[in-house]
């Protein structure tokens, strides 16, 4: 018999303990997709730091980091620094990426490091229970925001790729989701564009993914991208919002 | 040989990490140690290193840890407030086994305190730089020719441990100018098998990682990380003994401190007090073994810090209180002077007689 779908070598043969339903499975089998067909599975590390991703040190069969809360971006860049012919990528959460990791990310945004970051905006804190994120949209509530969140007191959320596509460092900044077959289509060509840009030299490449966190949201699986589609896409609508072969959007 | 050449501290401790196989620099301004940076950012570029200004310490040492992690020699420097920043990357670093270097050329604290010379981070280096169960390699030099051979001490000692290395000097080391002799660029660095640069498809993937969820791997690998301290505290304890077999008084310092205490012992000896100097030259492992010697022929020990007090809690471990300790120190930036130590010997003189 002819196997027609296998697991990418670049996801090692073990069980993932996300969530059921939960769609960070989605994206890392989308980036090892993309390591095995760009064939640097040898060449690349990946740096995950806390939040619900921290294991994937032990999911992804590249050489790999585990980093301190939202100094991936640094942690990738001393690598990519120390071994500028590697592959390196970063796979951060929103807390992560857009709170406690913010200057980190912006400056290595802005130095332009030849770096992949692959960033899982879910609006909310999976791993510590669901409190409000950076991205929490407003109104939504979160352990944290039990009123929902009230961007009087509580600021309005960030978006990151309209933020960082106005920095000459980055090469590409695009937003996907991964909530219907042809968006997650769409997702894995951002991230083989990602780290094509990489292996090309370009720059600083982001793909925000909008992911779904069913457990925390307190939803089934379906409801969670129902959810997703209904109350994040129109606060943070899917597009390229920098390419540097294109310009900014 | 290389010739001597005259040079400021903080350049002679950059150009030695250069010759060292530190090909990895990553910074942040901060007085008084910006003459490390602003040295590596000139000399990088020539031997094909990476100088990185980094957004902040934080930064700074999370790329200390990505290229350490990849393999390379990687150093930081910084002055105690940066040091505190630095302390979360630290504790990671320390976490996943990786030998790098770390600078603190110290000032006074608390806060920004001041940014004249002190030594008020010794607890800091030796006992809290971090959270979690672990130890640094801390060297106290005090030359300048001593920050230079520290330095290549202290990158073969954290590989050879693979745990991170701390350079403890202080603003007038820094900034001081002596001859010194540079050592030869290092030709053959230790190979890493365990680093995180990309596995070539010829090895299972490696990872850097400092989490371990379940209690009992946790305290496995704390206990192999304590069972190495151990090993070193057995074997490298260093520290230099001047006129102390026939002594009564001695006289502990550290770093420049050493050298005021050395002037005050000079001058006591010519007034008849046998008085005598140890200088712990590692802070952490802390020469235990000397001063404990020392102690069965010592009356009295006198500690002289720039800080209100901090070895001096290590002095009277390591002589078991079989001797009174004595402690002598200024803080804030002040420098102590080698008559207001004589004057703290001769008052212990008139005490012992
Ligand atoms: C310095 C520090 N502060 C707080 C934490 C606790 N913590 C762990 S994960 C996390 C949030 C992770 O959220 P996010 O980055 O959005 O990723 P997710 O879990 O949603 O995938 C926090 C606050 C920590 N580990 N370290
Ligand atoms: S807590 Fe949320 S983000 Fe984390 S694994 Fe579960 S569903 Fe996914």
């Amino acid at each position: 018999m002819a196997v027609v779908f296998d697991r990418p070598h670049a996801l090692c043969d073990c069980n993932l303990h996300y969530c059921p339903g939960c769609t960070h499975g989605i994206i890392h089998r989308l980036v090892a997709e993309v390591i095995d067909e760009l064939g640097v599975e040898g060449k690349t590390v990946g740096v995950a730091p806390v939040g619900c991703s921290v294991f994937a040190y032990n999911y992804f069969n590249c050489d790999m980091i585990e980093a301190p809360h939202g100094r991936a971006p640094a942690v990738a860049t001393g690598v990519k620094r120390a071994c500028p012919d590697d592959v390196v990528f970063t796979y951060q959460g929103d807390g992560d990426l857009a709170a406690i990791g913010t200057a980190e990310t912006v400056h290595a945004a802005t130095r332009g490091e030849n770096i992949v970051v692959i960033f899982v905006n879910n609006t909310t804190y999976g791993m510590t229970g669901g409190q409000m994120a950076p991205t929490t949209l407003p109104n939504q509530v979160t352990q944290t925001t039990p009123y929902g969140r009230d961007v009087n007191t509580a600021g309005f959320p960030i978006r990151v790729c309209e933020m960082l596509c106005t920095l000459d460092g980055v090469a590409l900044a695009q937003r996907v989701a991964v909530d219907t077959v042809p968006h997650i289509r769409e997702a894995k060509k951002a991230i083989k564009k990602a780290f094509q840009n990489q292996i090309d030299g370009k720059g600083f490449s982001i793909v925000e993914i909008l992911s779904t966190c069913p457990t925390n949201w307190g939803l089934s699986p379906v409801e969670a991208l129902d959810w997703l589609r209904e109350n994040m896409m129109p606060y943070y609508p899917l597009g390229v919002y920098k390419d540097s072969e294109k310009g900014v959007k | 040989m290389s010739e001597r050449v005259l040079m400021k501290g903080n350049e002679a401790l950059a150009a030695a990490a250069i010759n060292a196989g530190c090909h990895h620099f990553f910074g942040y301004p901060i007085t008084p140690q910006t003459e490390v940076a602003a040295y590596m950012s000139k000399m990088m570029p020539k031997v094909g290193g990476v100088y990185l200004q980094a957004e902040s310490e934080v930064a700074a040492i999370n790329m200390v840890l990505g290229a350490a992690a990849a393999g390379k020699r990687a150093m930081t420097s910084s002055s105690s407030p940066g040091i505190s920043l630095k302390s979360e990357g630290v504790s990671y670093i320390a976490g996943s086994d990786l030998p790098c270097v770390i600078i603190n050329v110290q000032r006074g604290g608390p806060g920004l305190g001041g940014i004249q010379p002190s030594q008020a981070d010794y607890w800091q280096a030796t006992k809290a730089l971090g959270h979690g169960d672990y130890q640094l390699l801390v060297f106290a030099p005090s030359t300048v020719q001593e920050m230079v051979d520290m330095v290549t001490l202290a990158f073969d000692k954290a590989d050879e441990y693979r745990m991170p290395a701390m350079i403890l000097a202080d603003g007038m080391l820094g900034q001081m100018m002596e001859p010194v002799t540079l050592p030869e660029p290092v030709k053959e660095l230790p190979k890493k098998e365990w680093a995180a640069c990309g596995h070539e498809n010829k090895r299972p993937h490696n990872i850097v990682n400092s989490l371990y969820i379940e209690p009992d791997e946790l305290e496995r690998l704390v206990d192999e990380r304590y069972e190495r301290y151990a090993h070193i505290q057995e074997t490298e304890q260093r520290a230099e003994c001047i006129m102390t077999e026939d002594a009564d008084i001695v006289v502990v310092a550290f770093g420049a401190t050493a050298r005021i205490a050395m002037s005050a012992v000079r001058a006591a000896r010519q007034e008849g007090i046998k008085a005598g100097v140890i200088r712990p030259i590692t802070l952490w492992p802390f020469p235990n073994d000397i001063l404990k010697e020392t102690a069965k022929t010592a009356k009295a020990f006198l500690t002289v810090e720039m800080s209100k007090g901090q070895m001096v809690d290590d002095v009277k471990l390591a002589v078991e209180c079989a001797k009174p300790v004595h402690f002598f120190g200024r803080t804030g930036g002040v420098i102590p002077q080698p008559n207001e130590v004589l004057e703290q010997i001769r008052k212990i003189a008139g005490g012992i007689k």
